[in-house]
């Protein structure tokens, strides 16, 4: 009897494993490119080629937000027509052969734009894999687990994205500091890249030996596969109905409430923050580290109390304390509620000649009491010795760079770990609640594109429109601005929760649990 | 409780409405802002985001307004 057990648990782990491991590479495939956009912009979308830098504009915004969706659509019928482990499997190797291309491209000063053009089709072929990707792996895992624990199991899946983005992250640091800035620039950006295609091959390897998921098995030994799965999800009310459900009522605010915890808490620490780059990757490193293991509980969790409880608990607390968190976190760095230490303040001017282009350069080193250090900096361009005037007003470039004390840093870390924490609430047990409510035959498909498009397009467009927000109020002279950008992820959350509190039902949470 | 269901759905597809509304106001003149960053941005909120919101919570309300919901209670 025991045995009996113990050998379905370690078929379980070996499912877990084969399958995180494999998402767990497409979302370190899918962020390298985003934690490097700024090398591959040099070496590829040089910004004073128009063409050039329309490309990146397209490979930045179609990729994530508009590519997604369609790979659900593509990957997900697939799925559901020839089953979930021939479908990841190619899944899998699509996204690693794109990132590894990549890595190989020519500069744009070496083959023109043929380099460009490469790098586009391969970001959009990232994105349809990672669109075809999550559903497969989310519901395999859920078909391969007992009942009752479909929360716990599938959260080793909801992990993977963060873990993704920490091991890019980490990845990217390690090769920073083992090659000087120069070798970085010249090939070193290459090798986050290349180190996609050796784990693609491990997975690769662990998943070939996978046997297909048993409810999927049962239902094609039964004649029960759906001739037209997208007909069948899209197209008959009664599926419609809930895809629709699970948009406005899960997935739309998960999906925000995800990006202002991973990647609208970072942007605001470097843009609207100016904290410098090294510590916000070290803030939100440590941040993810302890924030991790509590998608697994909640999706524990969600298995004793319902799905529903969690996730909406966790949106709840989420809109409520955004403001008060950023709130927060801006005044920890604001050097207007600091002390300085005017004795070592240094100042230097300068002019500077790069390609004929006279500069003139003002630097300001400022230190604080509390060991908060602060490097502004003003450019004014020059003509013939004088200001150079656009419209009206001097062509100056102002930047600022804040070092925060230690104990900054360590409250900073708490209020980003805050909302990583409600980031596990609403993300943990979303498989487990997706999955539950789709059957069998065109579940693949079904729940892969509301996921898509809650995390893709309501998740995705988040820094672009928050910072939008911000960057309006700044201009108009608002002087709680830095809040503005919260204004988008609470008002969705916010409906998401209204929508998800009167609609979603437990009973409904768990309609199909074969 | 379906009475209230039934009553937002009305909600739903005003808000819908309002949101369509909102979103041509917000990203119309970044098609006209002359940067590529905005024009794809605006592009994409109208023909995009834009749709999925007014025609996914018109149907949504209306699904509820029929009472398709009730049923799962």
């Amino acid at each position: 009897m025991s045995t009996t057990k113990d050998k379905k648990q370690s078929s379980i782990w070996s499912v877990i494993t084969a399958s995180s491991m494999g998402t767990l590479i497409e979302w370190y495939d899918f962020y390298i490119f985003g934690s490097l956009a700024v090398v591959l912009s040099t070496k590829f979308f040089p910004s004073d080629n128009p063409t050039a830098a329309f490309l990146s504009t397209l490979a930045t915004f179609a990729a994530g937000f508009i590519v997604r969706p369609f790979g659900a659509l593509f990957f997900g019928r697939l799925g559901d027509l020839i089953g979930r482990k021939y479908t990841f499997m190619v899944t899998l190797l699509l996204m690693g052969g794109a990132t590894f291309v990549i890595g190989c491209v020519p500069s744009f000063e070496t083959i023109g734009y043929a380099a460009p053009v490469i790098v586009l089709i391969m970001r959009l072929l990232q994105g349809l894999a990672l669109g075809g990707e999550y559903g497969g792996a989310a519901t395999y895992v859920a078909e391969h687990s007992p009942k009752g624990q479909r929360g716990f199991w599938t959260s080793w899946i909801q992990t993977t994205a963060t873990v993704g983005l920490f091991i890019s992250l980490l990845v990217i640091l390690l090769t920073r500091t083992m090659l000087s800035p120069e070798e970085f620039d010249a090939w070193g950006w290459r090798i986050p890249f290349w180190v996609s295609i050796l784990m693609v091959y491990v997975s690769y390897l662990i998943r070939k030996n996978m046997s297909e998921s048993p409810a999927f098995t049962k239902t094609k030994s039964e004649g029960k596969i759906s001739k037209n799965p997208l007909k069948e999800s899209f197209g008959n009310k009664l599926n419609l109905k809930f895809v629709l459900l699970a948009l406005f009522g899960a997935t739309m605010g998960q999906g925000v409430i995800w990006y202002t915890g991973q990647f609208y808490a970072m942007s605001y620490l470097e843009r609207v923050m100016s904290i410098s780059p090294e510590q916000v990757i070290s803030i939100l490193v440590t941040a993810l580290f302890f924030g991790t293991p509590f998608f697994i509980l909640f999706g524990w969790l969600s298995d004793k109390i319902g799905r529903k409880t969690v996730m909406m608990t966790g949106m709840l607390v989420a809109i409520l304390a955004y403001r008060p968190i950023y709130e927060k976190m801006y005044q920890t760095a604001n050097i207007a509620n600091k002390v300085e230490i005017l004795d070592k303040a240094e100042f230097k001017a300068e002019f500077k000649d790069v390609n004929g282009v006279q500069d003139s350069v003002y630097t300001a080193h400022r230190y604080f009491e509390d060991g908060t250090y602060l490097k502004e900096t003003k450019i004014v361009h020059l003509v013939n010795g004088v200001a150079k005037v656009v419209d009206g007003k001097r062509a100056e470039v102002k930047s600022k760079v804040v070092e925060v004390s230690s104990s900054d840093r360590w409250k900073l870390t708490l209020l980003v770990f805050i909302q990583v924490l409600f980031v596990t609430m609403v993300y943990g047990p979303i498989a487990a609640f997706l999955v539950e409510l789709f059957p069998v035959n065109i579940r693949y498909t079904s729940m892969s594109l509301p996921y898509h498009i809650g995390n893709g397009i309501f998740g995705g467009l988040l820094p672009a429109i928050s910072t939008y927000f911000v960057t309006n109020a700044q201009s108009n002279g608002k002087e709680d601005f830095y809040l503005e950008g919260l204004w988008y992820p609470i008002i969705i959350g916010a409906i998401c929760f209204v929508i998800g509190m009167i609609y979603i039902t437990q009973k409904m949470t768990s309609r199909y649990t074969e | 409780m379906n009475a209230i269901k039934k009553i937002l759905g009305i909600v739903w597809i005003l808000l819908a409405l309002v949101a369509g509304w909102w979103l041509i106001g917000f990203a119309g003149p970044k098609l006209t802002s002359g940067t590529q960053d905005g024009m794809v941005f605006g592009i994409i909120i109208l023909f995009v985001l834009m749709p999925l919101i007014v025609l996914g919570l018109v149907v949504f309300g209306y699904y509820a307004l029929l009472g398709e919901y009730h049923q799962e209670e």
